[in-house]
């Protein structure tokens, strides 16, 4: 049901895209209003978001960690996966970003012949990291879309992406890869009994839309070929807020960008803010030094304290005359009487 | 705000990146630009072996079509649609007509960034003097 529900936002989304461009004939709306629209809320949402988990104190540090802590000189400190300074905190939070290594660290309990076994399992780390990075080449690769003239680093990205030079136009390994790797997270979710009654539409939505995202690419690049010359002129167009709706666009080339805009809009209110949460972390971007460092809490009230030495300076002559014990002997009074 | 500056700063690179085709076009990226491939002189009235608007979406898989039937089964002839024959070759059929590639072809391929292998093999011109 919660997969069912996710398929038809998703199909639904794109319907509206061929209904509005397809039938409707809607070009500048689908091809400038929208898209301004989703990149403003993309990037002030993404702002208003972290703004708002910065302004949370952290008074205290609560680094998750998994290594010796700094502590007695002749035992050796593990330096990032439980750092105790800035440094080791920067290259943690790059591992996690670059390698995913929290998700390698991933392990698997089974039962075998009676007892309790523990394996590695990278399935998961595998499927995510290659998702991500194809994901990431093949923005850049659309970057030959967005400025012109195109960099020299764009297409290098295109001539590695399309190294085996298969088929016209060259396949590109990243759109084999990132349906392969969205296909194994998807039926992860369905296929394994606890992840299916943990995962909500949230977690089913994101990946049919960036399924449906790289597949009507696939199909505009390899099968539907319409007019890239408009495109990348609509394109220049935004980017140079001077938009202009050239004739002849593909109306899948609309449902492609309109499902992008989604995916922009959608951005901020979802889990896929993780791209910036990743950053923000208490538990991931805080030196492990509690020990070390005083760390006063921002938000302590100011409490008025009276200390017993300064109990004992105010009543001192009382409590003497009275007969209790004393810490500090008062003064003998006067001092020309001692002879 | 905690940690304000590290915060402000982090966002500050986030914006940067996201709208980098806006700076580049606004710092020397040309804008409302449209390649306009010009055909070489002479061509005026003539047809193309099949009809502009198959050559403009498909010719690369016309190219391709060719290439493997030329090389894998020696069939060397291209019938266009009206029933005029054609050989099927890049250098002895598509650049008699379309001699200046670097105004008919490149316009285009480089504006979208595309890098076709063809002259990998083929020479653009032929050489002054040889056949």
């Amino acid at each position: 049901m919660r997969v069912l529900v996710s398929l038809i936002a998703v199909l639904a989304l794109a319907f509206i895209a061929y209904l509005g461009v397809g039938i409707g004939h809607a070009d500048t709306l689908f091809g400038v209003v929208i898209p301004y629209l989703a990149l403003a809320i993309f990037l002030f949402g993404i702002i208003y978001r972290v703004v708002t988990w910065a302004r949370v104190p952290v008074p205290f540090r609560i680094p998750t960690t998994c290594g010796q802590q700094k502590c007695l000189e002749w035992i050796k400190p593990s330096r990032f996966e439980n750092p105790y300074n800035n440094f080791g905190v920067i290259i943690r939070v790059a591992m996690e970003v670059l390698f995913f290594r929290s998700l390698f660290r991933n392990v698997k309990s089974e039962i075998k012949q009676g007892k309790v076994v523990y394996g590695h399992t990278k399935w998961l780390w595998l499927a995510g990291l290659a998702f991500h990075y194809s994901f990431l080449v093949i923005i850049i690769r659309h970057l030959r879309f967005f400025v012109e003239p195109v960099p020299i680093f764009v297409k290098w990205a295109e001539s590695l992406d399309g190294f085996f030079q298969v088929g016209i136009p060259i396949l590109m390994l990243t759109d084999v890869v990132i349906l392969a790797a969205l296909t194994y997270l998807f039926l992860r979710r369905v296929l394994i009994p606890q992840l299916r009654y943990i995962s909500l539409p949230a977690d089913y939505f994101p990946l049919f839309l960036i399924g449906a995202i790289a597949t009507t690419g696939i199909l505009l690049r390899y099968f539907f070929k319409t007019d890239l010359i408009g495109i990348k002129e609509l394109a220049l167009g935004l980017v140079s807020l001077k938009p202009v709706v050239p004739k002849g666009i593909h109306w899948l080339f609309f449902m492609h960008f309109f499902l992008v805009c989604c995916l922009f809009t959608y951005f901020p209110f979802s889990k896929l803010l993780h791209m910036a949460g990743i950053f923000m972390s208490p538990t991931r971007n805080l030196a492990n030094n509690n020990r070390a460092v005083r760390h006063i809490n921002p938000w302590n009230p100011k409490v008025e304290v009276h200390t017993y030495q300064e109990y004992e300076d105010e009543f001192r002559e009382k409590m003497v005359a009275a007969g209790i014990p004393v810490e500090k002997q008062p003064e003998p009074q006067g001092q020309g009487t001692k002879e | 705000m905690y940690d304000s500056g590290k915060v402000i700063t982090g966002l500050l690179a986030f914006a940067v990146l996201v709208t980098l085709p806006f700076w580049y076009t606004a710092a020397g990226g040309k804008g409302g630009f449209r390649p306009e491939p010009k055909l070489a002189p002479g061509l005026e009235g003539k047809k193309c072996v099949e009809s502009k608007a198959f050559m403009r979406a498909s010719h690369m898989d016309l190219l391709n079509l060719w290439r493997d039937e030329v090389v894998r089964q020696d069939l060397r002839v291209h019938f266009s649609p009206d029933g005029r024959a054609f050989e099927k070759s890049l250098t002895n059929t598509c650049l008699k007509c379309h001699s200046n590639t670097g105004e008919f072809c490149d316009r285009c391929h480089n504006y979208v960034g595309v890098q076709p292998y063809c002259w990998d093999c083929h020479m653009e011109k032929k050489l002054k003097g040889a056949e």
